[in-house]
């Protein structure tokens, strides 16, 4: 008994340390499209052709009629995190995604179920220097430390333009403060952003001095740790990656221009709607840019957006990728991808990079995922149709190997699922009646409404 | 000078004498109501579909397209917009959707739409020929017009106006988070939202009330008769000439503006109905169709399924509902254009294919009452067309060239004078 109990937990490791996917049309995105398998053993991708030989008691899932492409990547989320915006000052650079993430959140698993397996975590747009990034794998059941994609770059967030201004607005508290917060305009946006690299500038040197002292042997104190200026030093010396969320094409060279007068790249421009404005002066500046298929109007600085951007900008020779910055648009960035085929004319390759190697590039794990190469992480989404249309939707994804999301899976347990509910509901319900035929409490007032503790 | 002014009023003269005539020859007609038609043509005459078939004469003076390899369908009309009325979202000046009180049936769309508006060409750019344009806000918010999306004013666009009178039927609110106001966990948040429901319930009926009076007194108008613009206003949705185009969420408030509508004798267009799939066999007995939220929207529970909002098509489809896809709702206000995708979102999902397309044309012509006048390519109704490169559902497919009432319509658009500026840069 315990010895059968014993091998049945052994048994889905076992499983999943080598799997085959045959039959399928391989999009690569980087290694070209065939008609053929491909070999994962130990999270990895060990093969990807034509022809792969299945190893014995390999798990072998027949793929025929079906699409598989590497996982999708959202360089722009909100998702699996307790809280998203410390507006109550300009500069927030002292907090970061990774202590808040909530491992919880349906969205990872609605996103999953879009085929996305890799998403950048994002602190909000409230503040011209916003807080630290998270670059996430979609691991479905993982506590927050799983979730965490190890190794890959640590970003910050600094943003730009209305949302920013907004809290220097009266009427429009943004996070605590109710009263007025500087910057109210561009002008104190670049200035908040040069004061705090100006900063950063000089707790390096003091930190730089010290450790000099240091290694001469001289008897040195060392700088009181400042965790608002760490993450910025970091900037300064290129061990973290600034993702800047923008509209304006003004504005986008403000920060390039701040960027090169302190010498580090941003990484990438954020929505960067009006990006293909000034898609010349991006490519120069060596800056990705992570946009929107096609939102527009929603506010002033999206009046001049166009569906057009990416494609411009690709063709303009920068990094582009698209992202959701939203739980809903996660669910069908392929879809998204294909609006950049119909604006702009990319072909389907440069179409299906922007929500898979180009961002991946972007995160600085494009050695790990983004395309099915051998020795890449195994990440991967298989649609019914080609992802490219609006038809297709997700059967499975893989991440690491494992699989995350099984559409028959899902289907399969619903009804088990939906009893379950229904019992818990009938339970509690059941609960209250008896609740009721007790007396009165004494203080009516303190079980006015449910729901209503304070 | 005198030459030349009489040049340009001649040249008026003749711009005014009347619509061309076009044959559209050699493409694939999908008719919609009927099976396609290929190498079909579509004769075009005075704003409407002169002949739909195989061989059709050349008509004396027409112009001919020849559209081999490509696609010809009816123009799609999304049922739910803010378009002419919203030009940027969050900018208050540019917005005329909501205005102040709680009854303003007086209140008419039509009247505020900005022809200019760069959502218009954007739109239509698409394949999106025409739109339902609603105000908004309080209880009854006013007159939705169904409109074409080209015109010079108002006048050449309306399809009808009103075309529906809308109502946000009442519900329980909650103050939300970012709704100011009260803290939504104080314990009589809920009693409040509640206490004020009921009061606009209780409103409602009695507003509905004096409307039926005004009726019975204008029918035999006393010497004190007083004309009330508000009131006067109901009669045609009293009269049963148009629709309460009635916005309801959740199943209890669906349940009860469907009881709402019975009781008032009024004909119902359930708006929104997140959750019409609960109450899907009510709808089908009282006939009621319903305009959906957008299909890309993120599950109503937690625990829903995550494809909940997919599906829900097509079992309203099995159940027998009449409906239409239309683009509003959160997160999608700004991209009206995105609406065939709306559509084929469900098609994976339990729709058949050709239900999700007729829900975009000819379902919601039937549904706006202009079922004989829109929505598929039939002789005698308005030529509102599309010629396509492929399935208009499909994203990668391209809108060729577009005709409303029977015109060729310009598909350029700020988004693509930008993109031909910004890519020469």
């Amino acid at each position: 008994m315990n010895r059968c109990a014993l091998f049945l937990l052994a048994l889905p490791l076992m499983a999943a340390q080598t799997t085959v996917i045959r039959n399928a049309t391989v999009l690569t995105v980087t290694k070209g499209t065939f008609q053929g398998s491909i070999l994962i053993r130990d999270g990895k991708i060990v093969e990807a052709g034509e022809k792969v030989l299945v190893p014995d008691g390999a798990r072998v899932i027949d793929a025929g009629g079906q699409y598989v492409m590497p996982g999708i990547i959202d360089c722009h989320s909100h998702i699996a995190a307790d809280s998203i915006n410390e507006g109550a000052v300009a500069v927030s650079s002292m907090v970061g995604i990774e202590d808040v993430i909530n491992p919880d959140d349906p969205d990872i698993y609605r996103a999953l179920a879009g085929g996305v397996t890799t998403a950048n975590i994002l602190h909000g747009s409230a503040n011209p220097i916003g807080g630290k990034c998270q670059v996430m794998k979609m691991r479905w059941g993982k506590d927050a430390q799983g979730l965490i994609f190890e190794g890959a770059m640590p970003g910050i967030k600094f943003a730009l333009g209305e949302n920013v201004k907004r809290s220097g607005s009266p009427g429009n508290g943004f996070g605590a403060s109710p009263g007025l917060r500087y910057p109210a305009t561009r002008m104190g946006v670049e200035d908040v952003i040069r004061e705090a690299l100006t900063e950063a500038r000089a707790y390096q040197k003091e930190w730089r001095d010290y450790q000099a002292k240091v290694d001469r042997h001289e008897q040195a104190i060392p700088p009181r740790r400042d965790l608002k200026l760490e993450p910025l030093v970091e900037v300064l010396e290129g061990r973290r990656y600034v993702h800047a969320h923008c509209y304006r094409a003004d504005e986008i060279l403000m920060l390039l221009r701040v960027a090169d007068d302190f010498g580090f790249k941003i990484r990438t421009l954020q929505h960067v709607l009006e990006g293909y404005k000034v898609a010349r002066e991006i490519a120069e500046h060596g800056a990705g840019a992570s946009t929107f298929s096609d939102w527009w109007a929603y506010k002033a600085e999206a009046y001049d957006a166009i569906p057009y951007n990416a494609a411009i900008m690709v063709r303009k020779g920068v990094l582009v990728s698209l992202n959701s910055d939203s739980a809903e648009l996660m669910r069908h960035l392929n879809t998204e991808a294909a609006k950049a085929m119909k604006y702009g004319g990319l072909n389907e390759t440069e179409a299906l990079s922007l929500v898979t190697i180009n961002p991946a590039k972007q995160l600085g794990i494009e050695k790990r995922v983004g395309s099915i190469e051998p020795g890449k992480d195994a990440d991967l989404t298989i649609f019914d149709q080609h992802p490219l249309s609006n038809y297709a939707k997700v059967t499975k994804v893989f991440i690491d190997g494992e699989l995350y999301f099984d559409r028959d899976k899902d289907l399969e347990e619903r009804p088990g699922k939906e009893t379950r509910k229904k019992a818990l509901i009938d339970k509690l319900k059941s609960e209250e009646k008896k609740e009721r035929k007790k007396p009165e409490p004494a203080d009516e007032k303190k079980s006015e409404e449910p729901g209503g503790v304070e | 000078m005198r030459t030349c002014l009489a040049l340009l009023l001649a040249f008026g003269c003749v711009r005014a004498a009347g619509p061309e005539t076009i044959l559209l020859r050699g493409g694939t007609v999908h008719p919609v109501t009927g099976p396609a038609i290929p190498d079909g043509s579509v004769l075009m005459r005075d704003g409407r579909i002169a002949e739909v078939g195989v061989r059709i004469a050349l008509p004396k003076g027409a112009r001919v397209i020849e559209l081999k390899g490509l696609h010809i369908y009816p123009g799609m009309i999304d049922s739910s917009t803010e378009i002419g009325l919203s030009e940027i979202g969050a900018v208050r000046e540019m917005n005329d959707i909501s205005d102040i009180g709680l009854f303003k049936p007086q209140l008419r769309a039509a009247t505020a739409v900005n022809p200019a508006s760069e959502h218009i060409p954007v739109t239509r750019a698409n394949g999106i020929t025409s739109v339902i344009t609603s105000p908004g806000g309080g209880i009854v918010a006013g007159q939705s017009v169904l409109m074409h999306l080209s015109g010079w004013t108002i006048e050449d666009m309306a399809v009808r106006s009103p075309v529906a009178m809308r109502l946000e039927f009442p519900r329980i609110q909650t103050p939300s988070r970012f709704g100011g106001g009260e803290a939504p966990g104080r314990a009589s948040a809920y009693t409040d939202a509640k206490k004020r429901y009921e009061q606009q319930v209780r409103e409602l009926n009695d507003f509905m009330e004096s409307a039926r009076r005004y009726q019975q007194a204008k029918a035999a108008p006393g010497p004190d008769f007083e004309t009330d613009l508000k009131l006067e206003a109901m009669l045609p949705v009293l009269d049963g000439r148009i629709p309460m185009l009635i916005r309801a969420e959740k199943e209890k408030t669906i349940r009860e503006a469907i009881a709402f509508a019975d009781k008032q004798r009024i004909h119902m267009i359930l708006e929104r109905g997140v959750e019409a799939w609960k109450v899907a066999a009510e709808l089908k007995a009282h006939n009621i169709p319903v305009v959906l939220p957008p299909t890309l929207r993120l599950p109503e529970e937690e625990d829903d399924p995550y494809d909940k909002p997919f599906t829900i098509p097509g079992e309203l489809y099995k159940a027998g509902v009449k409906f239409a896809f239309a683009s509003f709702g959160p997160g999608a206000e700004d991209n009206p254009r995105n609406l065939p995708y709306d559509a084929a979102a469900a098609v994976g999902f339990g729709l058949p294919a050709e239900e999700a397309f007729k829900a975009v044309t000819i379902y919601p012509a039937q549904i706006w009452g202009v079922g004989d006048e829109l929505g598929s390519i039939e002789k005698g109704k308005w030529a509102d067309l599309i010629v396509t490169d492929g399935d208009p559902l499909e994203t990668r497919t391209q809108i060729k060239q577009m005709f409303i009432k029977g015109q060729p319509v310009d598909l350029d658009n700020k988004h693509r004078r930008l993109y031909e500026k910004y890519l020469a840069r």
